[in-house]
């Protein structure tokens, strides 16, 4: 009843349709929103609930019986020497891909957004990567860090370096995949931070000349403080977009070699389809998921500071 | 920077002198940047492209050889016949088509009900889509790959298709666009007897049109790329899709026929650098787009 009182009084489209209780748009609410509703019942929300149980219980996936552990799997992963590699592997990979893409999509934001001849072919050679596929991306790469015959070998041989071997050593392998995720994804944060410089207000920019600021200045006084709402975006997505890194791993290392390389993902992937141990990979990606949802509740809190505020 | 340039022009004459001997200095730089910045992202791809046409000899030789002195164009058919290519497009094809239809359908729909049709607890019903963007879908994947195997769906269209074929995003960018859209044109064809798939099909779709495509051309180049949820999902030959494809060809410890390699690889993207030359403008605003609005 209430629910009718309101539902006038919110809008006054009343007059479109029938008035009884059962408004006819209730079933073709309920039929429009239903195809989705359902994939998503049982693609995203139920298996986080079915993953919670798996995660407490000791399965190969294929026995019938799955043996109840408690949080066994959690104390055997935070416990384990492999487990605390993988956390390393994963926020080492983060962090490096997190500063690569703030440090170099702000400077080459900074220098396409200056007006020159070509820069705009410039943004699309850069941007083209971030849409191509990984797995393709990978080899490319897996080619030109071939230690005898790639490219690399002949760039790092022009500044005098020799070239280790790269995706079978374990102290470069990892190094190089976080060189081929940045170069795949630096022109999103790239791009991003051009649409951040281009909606600071100009008069922003005068001001500071009025006061006689040097360019650096303004740079650090204005630029820095306009884009920090860009940058906090950047962080968020790069961060979530890092901890679910896949195909480049698959592709070039497979993880190796011996774990150098291996990741959240990879690691759940390999526990759950390649080792059969359904509950540790259920306990992994339990964790990679709350790790997410704590990113993605610190962006929420802060976009709802930013709405209150403005 | 792009203050350098303006200041120096609005300098008192004398200092101006000096200054834009720096400013012009300051240039040369940028060009010098702009350069090296377009270097290190074509080059790779250039290297691709030349190597897909390398004979062995010349892959393997150093200093490497930049342009193929005899291009063999016949990679590119021995890369399609080294593993089933054409098994593997047509599985990318259909399920890129059906994939992406699927979810922009159920997107559609979604966001018009959300948007222009009363229902109690609607906003809950939004917060409801809203908590899937909080959940990615490689935690997902081993449930998801169990209810698939109960299904009886390992290895068909249905399996790599379905469990992705509802994206909250999409229809939440939807929803965005469809608020803005003026009430008053959907209420005089209401009045007229037309029933809310038509609305949705006549009024609201043609109107939103530049989103759409949008929503369109992300989720193409998602589905067209993606490579976990099949690998997982799949283990016939038969029923790979391209990237999976892909990785067949390259042998971690061996020597590598580079050559047909990047043939492949270039194949496998030739299709998406199409679709980005034709409509880079669209990909890149809906790429943004949580960026900006958010």
């Amino acid at each position: 009843m209430s629910v009718t009182a309101k539902r006038t009084a919110r809008n006054g489209k009343a007059g479109i349709g029938g008035k009884g209780r059962l408004h006819p748009d209730h079933l073709i609410f309920l039929a429009f929103i239903a195809p989705n509703f359902l994939l998503l019942g049982l693609f995203t929300y139920w298996p986080m609930v079915y993953q919670s149980y798996l995660s407490l219980t000791r399965w190969d996936l294929i026995s019938p019986i799955k043996q109840f552990v408690g949080l066994e799997n959690y104390v055997v992963l935070f416990g384990g020497q492999e487990f605390q590699r993988v956390l390393f592997n994963t926020f080492y990979f983060t962090g490096t891909v997190l500063l690569g893409s703030i440090v170099l999509g702000l400077g080459l934001a900074v220098l396409l957004n200056q007006r020159l001849r070509g820069r705009n072919i410039v943004r699309s050679v850069v941007f083209a990567p971030v849409i191509l596929s990984g797995a393709a991306i990978g080899l490319v790469w897996a080619y030109i860090f071939d230690p005898t015959y790639g490219l690399m070998r002949v760039v790092l041989g022009a500044i005098g370096l020799s070239s280790p071997s790269w995706l079978t050593d374990t102290k470069w392998a990892m190094p190089a995949i976080i060189i081929v995720y940045l170069w795949k994804n630096l022109g999103y944060a790239a791009i991003v931070y051009l649409a951040g410089l281009q909606n600071i207000p100009q008069d922003l920019y005068e001001a500071a000349r009025v006061d006689g600021a040097t360019p650096w200045q303004s740079f650090r006084n204005v630029t820095l403080p306009q884009l920090s709402p860009t940058t906090f975006f950047i962080v968020v997505t790069t961060i979530l977009g890092s901890f679910q890194a896949f195909d480049i791993i698959a592709v070039m290392t497979k993880g190796g070699p011996v774990n150098a390389t291996t990741t959240m993902v990879w690691y759940l992937y390999e526990e759950g389809f390649v080792a059969f141990r359904a509950g540790r990979a259920a306990a992994a990606a339990m964790i990679l998921f709350v790790l997410m949802l704590a990113v993605t509740l610190v962006q929420v809190r802060y976009l709802q500071r930013r709405v209150h505020y403005s | 920077m792009d203050v350098t340039a303006d200041e120096a022009r609005s300098r008192p004459r004398g200092v101006q002198e000096t200054q834009s001997r720096w400013a012009g200095l300051g240039s040369v730089m940028q060009y010098v940047l702009l350069l090296l910045t377009a270097l290190v992202f074509i080059v790779p791809l250039f290297w691709m492209a030349t190597a897909s046409l390398k004979g062995l000899q010349e892959i393997y030789t150093f200093p490497p050889v930049w342009i193929p002195t005899q291009p063999k164009w016949e990679n590119y058919p021995n890369a399609w016949n080294a593993a089933p290519f054409t098994r593997f497009y047509i599985n990318t094809l259909i399920t890129t088509f059906f994939g992406v239809g699927l979810e922009i359908v159920n997107a559609a729909l979604t966001a018009y009900a959300l948007v222009f049709l009363r229902f109690p607890g609607k906003n809950l019903i939004f917060i409801v889509l809203l908590a899937a963007l909080m959940i990615p879908v490689q935690v997902t994947i081993l449930p998801n790959y169990l209810t698939i195997a109960a299904l009886g769906w390992l290895n068909t269209y249905q399996g790599i298709i379905l469990p992705g074929a509802s994206v909250a995003f999409t229809a939440f960018l939807l929803r965005q666009h469809f608020l803005t859209l003026p009430t008053a044109l959907l209420e005089a064809a209401r009045l007229e007897g037309a029933g809310h798939l038509q609305l949705l099909w006549r009024i609201v779709l043609p109107l939103s049109r530049p989103v759409l495509v949008t929503g369109i051309l992300i989720s193409v180049v998602a589905k067209w790329n993606d490579f976990l949820w099949p690998l997982i999902v799949t283990n016939r030959l038969n029923m790979r899709v391209l990237p999976i494809g892909l990785s067949y060809l390259f042998d971690r410890e061996g020597n590598n026929q580079w050559g047909i390699i990047m043939a492949a690889t270039i194949f496998v993207v030739m299709p998406i650098v199409i679709l980005f030359i034709w409509a880079q403008r669209h990909i890149i605003s809906g790429l943004i787009a949580g960026a900006t609005k958010g």
